[in-house]
């Protein structure tokens, strides 16, 4: 494991992606602190992190884009699935190295916080808390365009659909407000969901039974409760997608100054889920 | 030492390899022979663990290669079809990360990239970006992540592709220098090769196992009774009118060559020596004889016969020596010859006539890159 981290940390800063992240990343913020900060005189830290949102959002597909698909796309995957090395060390090599060149400007923002401090009055509580969940983001969409990466040969598609979900998840609150707040509408949605995970589940393992089993126990299930409680369905789908505006943890750190623990909670249950999903996404292969 | 047991493959519809079922044993040099497309490729691909199969297992010294895979890995060096290189590091750096994924211990690391890079002749290009060596020395550098670590099984996917004669030839010494202490799988579809360097060979057609032997019996099997070829001038019709009448021949097959020249191929009878009464025949007739020789049966024909055809010579049937059934060998081989087997639709002998030309033409470039 440690043999693929240090050779993908090292490619990450022999090839541009790596330094052109980085620098990317802190002339942002540092024009965003300039900007808020030392021109406004706005205290926080935390709300310059914000708006430096978005440059993760084109910058992760950037370092994501590549780990599995440039892997497979040059037969070099074959090298590390014939070593004497577990698949899941292989993708924690690799997911780790991604999460340490992320680390790398973070590191470098809690300095800002202490600029602040010498001019006058600092939050450095929140601050740091901030760069902390921020970070933690970072690492969450980095699971994501790693699992994207594994599904594909080729560098571009994944980086353009990470960045698309990525753009995705970060607008949902708006998108979410579009969404009905009826009952039956819930119900629907919610059917739409479970059609959606059966058809997964049938494509990994590509066995009827099981699949169709969770699609005809998920819907007969939601109907059953739609039948006794239909109150249940009211405004459902926007409370649960609304947990998919993932960005929504940090913001309220940075624009109300409420940490939300289990919205942390959440970020390493996705974390894991993706790098879970990395992993049965490569063994699939070996096996279709 | 490999046990490879009912192994299949499939890819959707397509059976890549078909009930597969071979063992290796410690120390030769075993070499997989097909032409393409014939899954050599995914066999040793499921063998090293890089696929899973659809049935069957993969033993590696008693380890199964699904079940303890780090375990059975440990014991195999892999060079894949496509050498698995890391283009933006140097030769240096990336036999040094193999090292520490193979788990090499850190000191005896470095001793050992040495010898590795001794061995195959990379040491003076070690401090080279990968990316910028010839195919020829990417080639060696995969070579030397395959044998690093000394594992005790070296498998290696056509590692002559590519390469310049003076290359092969040292790639070949040294495979035969690997063999004395490693058992060493190699696959190709160039016969002079694998007949050269092999111990043991493993003709695969179609993801079936159709022929294991070594290359003496392999030759043995089918060729028991020779083929004399002859240079004459004169017409078709007058080789056949004067050979009719000597004794001991089987078969008689013509083909005009230029300058009114008619190459013939004629088969002995088992056990009989026919040039002296050919030389009579056409001496006696008047007609200059041009070229008299016997050609055996190479390897070649072997490959050509049990990788062209649909239905398997009898003698290459499982479990049978070539020993009690050579009289039936004799027919399949009339029949191959003719081109049209007495039963065989007109159709299906058009189909093979067609296959044996376009493989002949492939094998033959590839020979002449070879030579």
């Amino acid at each position: 494991m440690l043999a693929i981290y240090k050779r993908e940390l090292r490619s990450c800063f022999q090839s541009m992606t790596g330094p052109v992240f980085v620098a990317f990343l802190i002339a942002f913020t540092g024009i965003y602190f300039m900007a808020y900060n030392m021109m406004s005189g706005y205290p926080y830290f935390s709300y310059t992190l914000s708006g430096s949102l978005i440059v993760f959002i084109v910058g992760i597909p950037l370092i994501t884009m590549r780990s599995f698909s440039e892997e497979r796309r040059n037969k070099t995957d074959q090298m590390l699935l014939t070593a004497p090395i577990s698949l899941p060390k292989v993708v924690l090599g690799k997911y780790l190295a991604m999460v340490t060149v992320i680390a790398i400007p973070n590191v470098i923002f809690c300095i800002f916080p202490l600029i602040i401090k010498s001019q006058g009055t600092a939050y450095l509580t929140v601050d740091y808390i901030s760069i902390g969940v921020f970070f933690l983001l970072g690492c969450v969409y980095a699971a994501i365009g790693m699992f994207l990466s594994s599904l594909t040969e080729s560098q571009i598609i994944a980086f353009i659909s990470t960045f698309g979900l990525l753009l995705v998840l970060y607008l949902w609150d708006g998108i979410l407000s579009m969404l009905p707040g009826s009952a039956m509408s819930g119900l629907v949605g919610v059917l739409i969901l479970i059609t959606v995970a059966a058809f997964y589940v049938w494509h990994m393992t590509e066995n009827l039974v099981l699949s169709g089993g969770i699609e005809i126990v998920g819907a007969a299930v939601s109907i059953a409760v739609y039948v006794i409680r239909s109150e249940v369905y009211e405004n459902l789908l926007s409370n649960l997608l609304g947990r998919l505006a993932l960005a929504n943890v940090f913001t309220g750190i940075t624009s109300n100054n409420i940490v939300d623990v289990t919205g942390i909670a959440l970020y390493l249950s996705i974390i894991a889920v993706f790098v879970f999903l990395t992993v049965q996404a490569i063994q699939k292969r070996r096996w279709s | 030492m490999i046990e490879v047991r009912n192994l299949v493959k499939k890819y959707g519809d397509h059976l890549a390899v078909d009930h597969l079922d071979f063992k290796i044993e410690a120390g030769r040099i075993y070499g997989f022979l097909g032409p393409n497309g014939a899954g050599k490729s995914t066999t040793m691909n499921i063998m090293t663990g890089y696929l899973g199969a659809t049935e069957g297992e993969v033993l590696i010294d008693g380890h199964d290669i699904l079940r303890e895979p780090e375990e059975a890995k440990r014991h195999i060096g892999y060079l894949p079809e496509q050498p698995p290189l890391y283009m933006d590091m140097t030769v240096r750096e990336y036999l040094e990360f193999a090292a520490e994924l193979k788990g090499l211990r850190k000191k005896q690391r470095s001793g050992e990239i040495e010898e590795v890079e001794k061995l195959v002749k990379i040491k003076d290009v070690e401090h080279r970006l990968i990316k910028n060596l010839s195919k020829g020395y990417r080639q060696r550098v995969g070579l030397a992540q395959a044998v690093l670590g000394f594992p005790e099984i070296i498998i290696l996917d056509e590692p002559s592709v590519g390469l310049d004669p003076k290359q092969i030839i040292e790639i070949r010494e040294l495979i035969r220098k690997l063999a004395k202490n490693h058992t060493v799988i190699l696959s190709s579809h160039i016969l002079a090769e694998v007949r050269e360097v092999c111990d043991y060979i493993m003709i695969i057609s179609k993801g079936k196992l159709v022929a294991s032997d070594t290359p003496e019996n392999l030759e043995r099997m089918l060729g028991q009774n020779n083929i004399v070829e002859i240079e004459t001038k004169t017409s078709p019709a007058e080789v056949r009118r004067i050979l009719k009448n000597v004794p001991g021949i089987e078969m008689i097959e013509t083909q005009p060559e230029e300058n009114g020249i008619i190459k013939g191929s004629i088969r002995e009878k088992k056990g009989e020596d026919i040039r002296e009464s050919v030389f009579r025949a056409f001496a006696s007739a008047g007609i200059p004889l041009l070229t008299l020789k016997v050609s055996g049966t190479s390897l070649e024909d072997v490959f050509m016969e049990l990788t062209q055809r649909d239905a398997l010579p009898s003698a290459f049937a499982k479990n049978t020596g070539w020993k009690e059934l050579i009289p039936e060998e004799d027919e399949a081989v009339g029949t191959a010859e003719d081109g049209h087997a007495p039963d065989d639709p007109a159709e299906k002998a058009e189909k093979t006539d067609t296959e044996d030309i376009a493989e002949t033409g492939e094998e033959a470039d590839r020979d002449a890159g070879d030579i």
